[in-house]
């Protein structure tokens, strides 16, 4: 479908939406949607986003197919948030890597990996491979990849990818930003962002107005809202692990590998099992969902995120088990491989939906301060 | 259980789990089924505290008198009272199924004393309830249609079961009829409205096509109710022939003028603000010529109206409009002109803007049809059920018209609707009729077979 034939389907259900309202216990979609009755680009664009793809509207609909309005609302949206990706990314011209994510997500990892690889030798010495035999001492992971090449290899696509994602995201605020109020006068805006983080934390537009999602089909469920908590919190410990690993060698002066009773190894560790679980759990409501309200393009890039998050996780597990091993060095260079293939994949996948997300969130909330001023 | 809505599935639930082998046979195929329960929102039910879903309390008493009142008392008084006291129930009975009830505190519901939402509305009960009734062992039958019946000394001898194609012989120790009205039969609303019955739409289920009332009316059933009456709602003209459901309503015609096919108006359109106006317009247009009428706004109404299913039919004159509808342009400029001439401004705050020295008058809202561009929603008369139904007694068993019940055949929904209101509505009445008298057959079914 076209981007004008996608505006136009969203516009045509919501617009019956608009008219029915029998769904708006479920999330704060179809009152936002009863707001904004125009339903112009920047509407569609905030409505998707605000869609958190329970998919309970399409269960509870009167009028989903085969009625002859055949309004599936979780499918449209959907195509419109993937538009809404391909509308922000930058630079433009990656915008296919959205579209074929699993291609680009093999390809970027066996690049950075072999990347990788070419580095280890690059820097070897002439006696060749150093690590062969086990070796856990202090430093061993260095006498792979030398301490400042693997910071490069974090800081250069991270800086990157910060910046493609802050300019996409920059532009969405941009484009679905409130005016202001009719008054002209702007509302407190700490109000707006604690509540935007309540809604972030509880998930509580996947609580389906009290019962859950309808994750698999027409039976609600909160599995999905929890899995992608789970998979949040593997997140959060990962990037804890960094930050302990990082004041452990400039703050205590200690080297790498850690030992397996250390903050960083605990943290990581605890992280990378959050990370598989929350991957197979969500792969498997994936793998088993009832297709119908579900959109092919953003099941492609569901589906090669949490592949990658898969990889990322389980390379890294994989080299903690066999840290004492002579498979260290290629487990590490596979594992920094996929990370610098996650570091450099940020705005192009599945990720990116994270800041649309918040800003959507917090525009609701604007929207929900100023309407209880208004009534107050 | 023949149907597949909540009558249905209430009473096939009730009767399960009382030990019963029960069978639903539904008419419609799988995705379309449930009869009007997939189009219902809300339920009327007394409660005598406040509910995180009722605000306030709404005792039997005033439930019943509020029946009585509204359906100009053809309520049967026994029944009545029974209905009311045993919709206390439905709450707890709902939320025990698994069927999520709307917490009011989320807002975005009217102020709800008298009725309780369903989340989600009618088709996430029905998708809760019949998953409850498929893990508790009711079968269930889709596309299956339950013909000819035959009542033999007070019994429901046999009727016959279709199928795929295949006609079976059906022969239950009990049978509930849970099947609902007549009001997708082309034939029957011809009988009784004529020509005029082809200018309606019909709201809800096409499966509801009275194929069994009638059989069992022509049976020696005592029928009860109007069947000349229907219960019809205004709706957009262009709405498809069947199942359009809620949101075809036309809402705004406060906000302007309503011609009919010759541009002429008929009716104060300012006289009703409330929901009622929704079947005060149904009925009117159904008396009208070509049963069509003509919502005519001006930029000012079309900002105040609603959000509607279909974009107004809009343009910059009265002329271009009259062009575009076939009505005599001349006329309607004549009307248009006329009602602006008539239109007064409030005096003081708590008038309104009205007409003077019209017929008929605007008596609210009356303002002056000036601003273009102007737009129109085309309005039918659209059947949402039907008045004549089985009369039954306090234990849901269907009469006979020569005395005596049928002891093997019971009623539930909007087939025995009309004992409570031969005529009239309130809002969230059909679904708890269908949820009290469902559990009632289906309590009252299971008696009869275990005894």
């Amino acid at each position: 479908m076209s981007a004008p034939e996608i505006r136009a389907e969203a516009r045509r259900a919501l617009g019956i939406c608009d008219a029915c309202g029998y769904c708006n216990g479920f999330c704060d979609l179809f009152e936002a949607a009863r707001r904004r009755p125009a339903l112009t680009e920047a509407d569609l664009a905030h409505l998707a986003n605000l869609c958190h793809a329970c998919r309970n509207c399409f269960h509870a609909c009167q009028y989903a197919p085969p009625h002859v309005f055949a309004v599936n609302v979780p499918r449209a949206l959907a195509r419109m948030r993937h538009q809404s990706y391909l509308d922000h990314v930058w630079p433009r011209s990656f915008a296919p890597l959205l579209n074929r994510p699993m291609a680009t997500v093999v390809w970027v990892t066996l690049g950075a990996i072999l990347l990788l690889f070419g580095l280890m030798l690059a820097f070897a010495p002439a006696a060749g491979m150093p690590t062969l035999d086990a070796d856990t001492d202090a430093g061993a992971f260095y006498r792979v990849l030398p301490w400042t090449a693997m910071v490069w290899i974090g800081v250069l696509p991270l800086g990157w990818s910060a910046l493609a994602i802050g300019i996409g995201w920059h532009r969405y605020w941009k484009l679905t930003r409130p005016e202001g109020t009719a008054a002209g006068e702007p509302v407190q805006p700490g109000r707006a962002l604690w509540s935007a983080l309540a809604d972030i934390l509880d998930l509580r537009n996947l609580r389906g107005g009290g019962p859950g999602c309808n994750d698999l089909d027409a039976r609600f469920s909160h599995w999905r809202r929890r899995l992608h908590q789970t998979l949040l919190s593997g997140l959060g410990l990962s990037f804890a692990a960094t930050l302990a690993a990082t004041l452990y060698h400039h703050g205590l002066g200690l080297e790498a590998p850690y030992p397996v009773l250390s903050a960083p190894v605990l943290l990581g560790t605890l992280g990378g099992i959050a990370l598989l679980v929350a991957v197979l759990g969500l792969g498997w409501i994936e793998w088993r969902a009832d297709p119908a309200p579900l959109a092919p393009e953003a099941r492609r890039l569901d589906r090669a995120f949490l592949g990658l998050v898969f990889v990322v996780a389980g390379s890294g597990l994989a080299l903690l088990v066999w840290r004492a091993t002579p498979a260290m060095a290629p487990l590490l260079i596979v594992h920094l491989g996929t990370v610098l293939a996650f570091f450099l994949l940020l705005p192009y996948s599945k990720f990116v939906h994270s800041g649309y997300r918040a800003i959507a969130l917090v525009r609701e909330s604007l929207d929900r301060v100023s309407i209880r001023r208004d009534s107050a | 259980m023949i149907g597949g809505g909540a009558a249905a599935l209430c009473a096939a639930i009730t009767a399960r789990r009382a030990g019963c082998s029960v069978l639903l046979a539904e008419q419609a195929p799988e995705p379309l089924r449930g009869g009007n329960t997939r189009h219902s929102r809300n339920l009327r039910l007394s409660h005598e505290a406040p509910t995180p879903f009722t605000s306030g309390v709404y005792p039997a008493d005033e439930f019943w008198s509020e029946l009585a009142r509204a359906t100009e008392g053809t309520a049967d008084p026994v029944l009545g009272r029974l209905f009311v006291e045993r919709s206390a129930e439905l709450k707890d009975w709902l939320i025990e199924a698994g069927v999520p009830l709307q917490p009011i505190a989320g807002g975005g519901l009217p102020e709800s004393r008298r009725t309780a939402f369903l989340l989600g509305g009618g088709k996430t009960l029905l998708n809760r309830l019949y998953a409850l009734a498929e893990q508790l062992g009711v079968e269930i039958r889709y596309g299956c249609e339950i013909r000819d019946p035959v009542i033999e000394d007070g019994r429901l001898a046999t009727s016959t079961a279709r199928l795929d194609g295949t006609s079976y012989p059906s022969t239950p120790r009990a049978v509930i009829a849970c099947c609902g009205g007549a009001q997708a039969n082309r034939a029957w609303l011809r009988r009784h409205w004529g020509a005029a019955a082809d200018g309606f739409i019909n709201r809800g289920t096409p499966f509801a096509d009275g194929e069994l009332l009638e059989s069992l009316l022509r049976q020696g059933v005592q029928p009860v109710g109007d069947p000349k009456a229907a219960y019809l709602v205004a709706v957009d003209a262009r709405s498809p022939a069947d199942d359009g459901g809620i949101a075809t309503r036309v809402r705004c015609m406060p906000e302007g003028i309503v011609v009919d096919a010759h541009g002429r108006r008929r009716h104060d359109e300012g006289g009703d603000t409330a929901s009622t106006r929704y079947a005060l317009w149904g009925q009117r247009l159904a008396e009208w010529p070509d049963q069509i009428g003509y919502l005519i706004l001006d930029a000012r109404g079309l900002r105040a109206a609603p959000p509607a299913l279909y974009p107004p039919i809009q343009a910059d004159s009265l002329d271009e409009l009259a062009g575009g509808l076939g009505i005599g342009s001349a006329t309607l400029r004549a009307t248009v002109a006329d009602y602006n001439a008539a239109v007064r401004a409030p005096t003081d705050e708590r008038d309104d803007w009205h007409t003077v020295g019209l017929d008929p008058p605007k008596s609210r809202h009356a303002h002056p049809l000036i601003e273009p561009p102007f737009g129109v929603y085309p309005m039918r008369p659209g059947i949402t059920f039907t008045y004549q139904g089985l009369a039954v007694d306090e234990r849901a068993r269907v009469r006979l018209a020569a005395g005596g019940v049928v002891e093997n055949l019971f009623a539930a929904g909007m087939i025995m609707a009309p004992n409570l209101m031969a005529r009239g509505y309130v809002s969230g009445l059909a679904l708890s009729i269908g949820l009290v008298f469902g559990r009632l057959a289906g309590e009252e079914a299971a008696r009869h077979v275990r005894a």
